[in-house]
């Protein structure tokens, strides 16, 4: 909403300055956006007489110029084909900048004559592109007056945004009001009279959809002259950024701002009675004022006449039945239009208009008949003709409200405590009416309020106006002495597996929830995961899966040279739309080079044992049991099949799942490989058991050494090491504590269908050291169980 | 002969130039069968007198010879350690090993330094769904269908399902608040953090962007509360003494009354300070909760009120670490999360500050 200063000083008697105007906009809650003031542009230029103009000496197309500034006589050097002596222009002297040749005049010497300062044209202040000569001013321009001044120039711009709930600020007179009940100065908006009409409307009006529209007021003008506004009117339409159409089109233009009542003008000649608000049908055709012709859909609230559509009704008119040059007899409107039809046509349409955006958030209902008032005051004024009676058809919707209202309120609610008269003075200088019943305060709600719902309301009218700065920060108060924790468990899961994840040397990303359908449905994305309007073809479904959006800025890395790259996310992906198919997954890709290379250090290739090192670092933060799990092939389809598998508890709970990229996704998707990764399934890790108490169970300490056994077995190629280790671990409980795997060799000297697995089993003993025969035992009992659970045996 | 046997002793001790030459010199003489152990055994056999005469010789003999043995050993091992410092000697100026060092994502550690402050003020943190309906987003929020805020949220759609229901991607997180509400009773105080969606892309707005909503019902909350709450968080996030905001009234459908919190900051060499000088920064929107939205999720307006506040996380992340461009923090780009991010041990407590500023 964009007003001038002098336009609000017609509503508003206050000595107020622009800025202290500015400051309380802001602080009422009609927030200031940008203050544009042509008088500090402006400021330097002032009216000159040029008191002589002599051909210059030396050059014969200048002058020189004595010229009177009201502040002295100075010689200037002008170009200008028209300066001539006895004329007023506008002067600029030294010091002053020029916009429109961007420089800052300084005493020079023009082909040897002395010139200071400037006379001035259109382009050099930047008002037009006139150029032809320098601007010529009345005769009575009174010399050493602020040119702005004298032009009209001198009017401050203030764009304010207004929020949804105040269609009563989007008129200068609600502006107004709001200021003055802020203590700046005095509501002088001018009371409109009553104007009865000559003769009677000989325009029938009929409203079939009163839902949409209850009321519509109508009048002819007959004999008026439509042509050009006065130069006031066009002055502010234009300093608004509104273009000056024709006198009866401005007018209701300037209503609209004016009051925030938008009114529409049809030329009488060129609609056929009765004129009647109907709901459209599907299929119509609205050619409309911008140009553009509109199918209806149905259902839009029209304007229309026999011949069809004059209008979409409170959003847009039509071009047939508009005002032009010849209109000769012209039919106002000023009706009332329900908000929620409004903002669907416009919706439908894509139609935004400064009528739409009023009706949309609430128009005074009362102002269908003064509105039509001040349009027929205004046209009568300034385009002449003759007002018939006024057709009234339908009836304003109810619109009186009244809120009960305890003023404690303004305490107990918004937090500062503002005495009862105070309260009732704010409200009444805001157009409230307050009335003490038996049973307490009743609020009366001023028709240009539709926000106000109730109590909170009236706490914030009464807040805003008096200050939320008054209101003291008050201290919550404490609920415990120590805070106590407040992360629940995911949530500590999901920190505690971040940390790790970015301890293991990979970097945490936060990619989009969205992604390309077509690698989403790579990666499991149904259907039911497309979003209806995507923002581009690029992010138009739900992430099936984090690994997608890692890979490709694991790309995007590699692309730019980076040669390790690891990369993670802990974040939901998406497997339908409710909210339990909202999983919390740890993500990690890694891709290129383990590590740099190094002098010391032999980095490789990533694999899928890194992935898997991931999986269990995350598992493993999270408090997942990583002794108990299993690991299983069967790794979704976007793993590759031989270097994958899942981490399971059990045979059906899948924890997590990690591998090397399928070589046919990574073409797919043009990546190059390898590239790793892992998805942790945060949600599916066991609660932690309930214990008693945080004591851990007593340590069990032996002072006697470990012993370390190695053995070397035969295994058929194909069986897991896993089972091998198991067997090993299990097959004495009592004095095993542990089993490394150290080699694994294939190759010459073994069988093609076998391998050989070194390990190396730790042995404690519990009362005394091992004797040669207990290890022997020991031993026995490792090469037998190894043999039973996978049928390897021992190297000797 | 003891003379003797000493002079011989000593001089082959002195001579053995390693500690087996050694060892076999202490096995002559001193070992079960050594000289002067033989010499020893023969005491045994002599007359009272003749011991004591040659007993101490004896003695005195020993002890000297095992003196001179141990020093002997002291010397070698002395020169055998020098001599393999001699031939140690590595170029410690190689670099190391290379030990991968990760990063975590400023958002997330936005989020911890929130949860902690927060942590403090005795606020739980809520989550809720990302595809949300339009109850929760919209309708218990106090926005019906037609409600010109609708159309400010540029909603992201899921396609309708088969009964027509469309589904939406939240677009604040103020639906965390009805969830919590409806699940809960007051007192309430809660802080909503997550991904929110609106379709919307320049330098500072992209499609998905985080938002932290705030939440406090009980009996008698009031706005001094709100502004004593957002005092107390937005310093300590901040780090500074105390921040200067400024309340503007404004319009929330979901907050009555509303209004949209300034802080103080001061732009000193193209860098934002926050919390000094007299220039205002948009931080917040914020208000008392709407009657009709307690309504909604089952709280009696006339017993209970509160308070609730929404922040963009990221652009906390922003105002507090410098970055002005809020795509890249969704682009994976190492460069960018090595300089931004925050080293993993970096965990922010009240007691060790929220930024320590220790490591990069």
């Amino acid at each position: 909403m964009k007003f001038t200063y002098s336009w609000l000083k017609q509503h508003l008697d206050t000595d107020a300055s622009l800025e202290t105007i500015a400051d309380t906009l802001t602080r009422i809650g009609l927030e200031v956006e940008s203050i544009d003031d042509p008088r500090v542009a402006l400021a330097p230029f002032k009216v000159a007489h040029v008191i002589s103009a002599e051909p210059h000496p030396d050059a014969d197309r200048l002058r020189v110029c004595k010229v009177d500034t009201g502040a002295g006589i100075i010689q200037v050097v002008c170009g200008a084909p028209n300066a001539k002596a006895g004329m007023k222009g506008v002067f600029a002297p030294p010091g002053s900048y020029v916009p429109g040749i961007d420089l800052t005049l300084k005493p020079t010497k023009i082909r040897g004559v002395e010139s200071a300062g400037m006379l001035c044209s259109e382009r050099e202040m930047m008002l037009s592109d006139e150029h032809d000569g320098i601007i010529e001013l009345a005769s009575d321009a009174p010399i050493g007056a602020s040119f702005a001044e004298i032009a009209g120039l001198d009017d401050p711009v203030i764009e304010i945004a207004i929020t949804p709930n105040r269609p009563d600020a989007l008129g200068v007179a609600g502006i107004a009001r709001d200021l003055a009940a802020a203590g700046l100065g005095r509501v002088i908006t001018p009371a409109i009279d009553v104007i009865e009409g000559d003769y009677p409307c000989p325009i029938a009006i009929e409203i079939d959809a009163v839902e949409a529209c209850p009321v519509f007021a109508g009048r002819l003008i007959r004999g008026v002259r439509n042509g050009q506004s006065p130069q006031w009117l066009q002055n502010r339409l234009k300093a608004i950024g509104l273009r000056p159409i024709s006198v009866l089109v401005d007018i209701t233009n300037y209503i609209t701002f004016d009051r925030a009542r938008p009114l529409h003008v049809y030329d009488a000649a060129k609609i056929g009675a009765p004129v009647r608000v109907r709901l459209a049908q599907p299929g119509e055709n609205v050619a409309a004022l911008d140009g553009q012709s509109y199918e209806t859909q149905g259902g839009e609230c029209l304007i229309a006449d026999e011949n069809g559509p004059l209008g979409f009704g409170g959003v847009i008119g039509g071009s047939a039945s508009g005002v032009s040059d010849e209109t000769v007899d012209v039919l106002v409107e000023a009706a009332w239009f329900e908000p929620v039809g409004i903002a669907r046509t416009g919706r439908l349409h894509g139609l935004e208009s400064d009528a739409r955006y009023r009706f949309e958030r609430g128009v005074d209902p009362t102002s269908v008949r003064w509105g039509l008032d001040l349009a027929t005051r205004m046209i009568l004024d300034l385009a002449g003709g003759s007002p018939s009676t006024v057709v009234m058809a339908g009836h304003p919707p109810a619109a009186h409200k009244a809120v009960c209202f305890d003023p404690q309120r303004v305490a107990s609610l918004g937090g500062l405590d503002v005495p009862r008269t105070r309260s009732r003075e704010i409200l009444d200088r805001l157009g409230f009416s307050w009335r003490d019943e038996t049973d307490g305060v009743v609020i009366d709600v001023p028709e240009w309020r539709p926000d106000i719902d109730g109590e909170a309301d009236l706490v914030e009218e009464i807040l805003r106006i008096e200050g939320y700065d008054k209101v003291p920060s008050t201290s919550l108060p404490r609920l415990v002495d120590v805070a106590r924790p407040t992360l629940n468990l995911a949530q500590t899961r999901a920190g505690a597996v971040k940390r790790r994840l970015a301890h293991e040397g990979l970097f945490e990303a936060v990619t989009w929830s969205f992604m390309e359908s077509r690698i989403g449905r790579i990666f499991g994305g149904s259907d039911r995961l497309l979003l209806e309007n995507p923002i581009s073809s690029e992010l138009d479904m739900m992430r099936p899966s984090i690994l997608p959006n890692l890979m490709q800025a694991a790309a995007k890395n590699r692309d730019r040279g980076v040669e390790q790259i690891a990369l993670f996310e802990v974040g939901p992906d998406y497997q339908g739309l409710e909210p339990k198919d909202q999983r919390l997954v740890a993500a990690s890709l890694r891709a290129g080079q383990s590590g740099p290379r190094h002098w010391r250090t032999k980095a490789g290739p990533v694999d899928a044992y890194d992935a898997k090192a991931d999986a269990l670092a995350a598992l493993e933060a999270a408090g997942a049991p990583v002794d108990n799990l299993q690991v299983f092939g069967e790794a979704p389809d976007w793993y590759h099949p031989g270097r994958s598998g899942t981490l399971r508890l059990g045979p059906k709970r899948i924890l997590a799942a990690f591998g090397e990229v399928h070589p046919r996704i990574l073409l797919a998707l043009d990546l190059k490989g390898p590239m790793v990764g892992m998805e942790v399934f945060l949600d599916e890790i066991p609660q932690p058991k309930a214990k008693s108490g945080r004591a851990r169970p007593a340590l069990q300490r032996s002072n006697l050494p470990v012993v370390s056994r190695d053995f070397a077995f035969l295994l058929p190629r194909e069986m897991p090491v896993a089972n091998l280790v198991r067997a090993a671990r299990t097959a004495d409980k009592v004095h095993i504590t542990g089993i490394d795997v150290f080699d694994i060799y294939e190759g010459k000297g073994i069988e093609p269908d076998q391998k050989s697995v070194a390990i190396a089993a730790r042995l404690q003993p519990l009362e005394k050291t091992f004797t040669d025969a207990d290890i022997e035992i020991i031993a026995g009992k490792i090469i037998m169980a190894v043999e039973k659970a996978t049928g390897g045996i021992l190297r000797r | 002969m003891n003379e003797q046997l000493e002079s011989s002793l000593l001089a082959e001790i002195e001579s053995a130039a390693s500690s087996d030459a050694l060892e076999a010199v202490r096995v002559k003489a001193l070992g079960k069968k050594g000289l002067i152990t033989l010499e020893m055994k023969k005491l045994g056999t002599m007359s009272p007198d003749d011991r004591r005469a040659a007993g101490p010789a004896l003695n005195h003999l020993k002890n000297k010879i095992a003196d001179a043995i141990a020093l002997r050993k002291t010397a070698l091992e002395e020169a055998a350690i020098n001599q393999r410092l001699a031939a140690e000697g590595w170029d410690m100026t190689l670099p190391i090993s290379p030990r991968a060092q990760g990063r975590i994502h400023p958002i997330t550690q936005v989020l911890d330094e929130l949860s902690e402050v927060f942590a403090d003020l005795g606020f739980a943190v809520a989550e809720g769904p990302h595809i949300e309906d339009d109850f929760h987003n919209f309708t218990a929020l106090n926005i019906p269908e037609h409600h010109p805020a609708r159309q400010m949220h540029d909603t992201f759609y899921m396609r309708p399902d088969d009964a027509g229901v469309r589904k939406v991607l939240r677009t604040h997180t103020s639906p965390v608040q009805i969830r919590t509400m409806l699940e809960q009773k007051p007192p309430i105080r809660i802080i909503a953090p997550g991904r929110t969606f609106r379709s919307d892309s320049d330098a500072t707005h992209t499609p998905m962007f985080h938002q932290v909503e705030g939440l406090v019902i009980d009996r008698d909350i009031h706005m001094g509360h709100l502004k004593g709450c957002l005092e107390a968080w937005l310093s300590a996030f901040f780090e500074v003494d105390r921040v200067i905001m400024r309340f503007r009234p404004s319009y929330f459908p979901f907050t009555e009354p509303s209004a949209e919190v300034d802080i103080n900051c001061a732009w000193r060499d193209g860098e934002l300070i926050v919390g000094e000088g007299d220039d205002w920064l948009e931080v917040l929107g914020c208000g008392m909760v709407n009657a009709r939205v307690l309504s909604a999720c089952g709280l009696d307006p006339t017993v209970y009120q509160g308070f609730a506040f929404g922040a963009g996380l990221d652009r906390l992340a922003m105002l507090k670490y410098g970055m002005t461009d809020l795509r890249p923090f969704f682009e994976g780009d190492s460069r960018w999360l090595d300089h931004y991010g925050f080293a993993p041990l970096d965990v922010p407590t009240l007691a060790g500050g929220l930024s320590k500023g220790l490591a990069k």
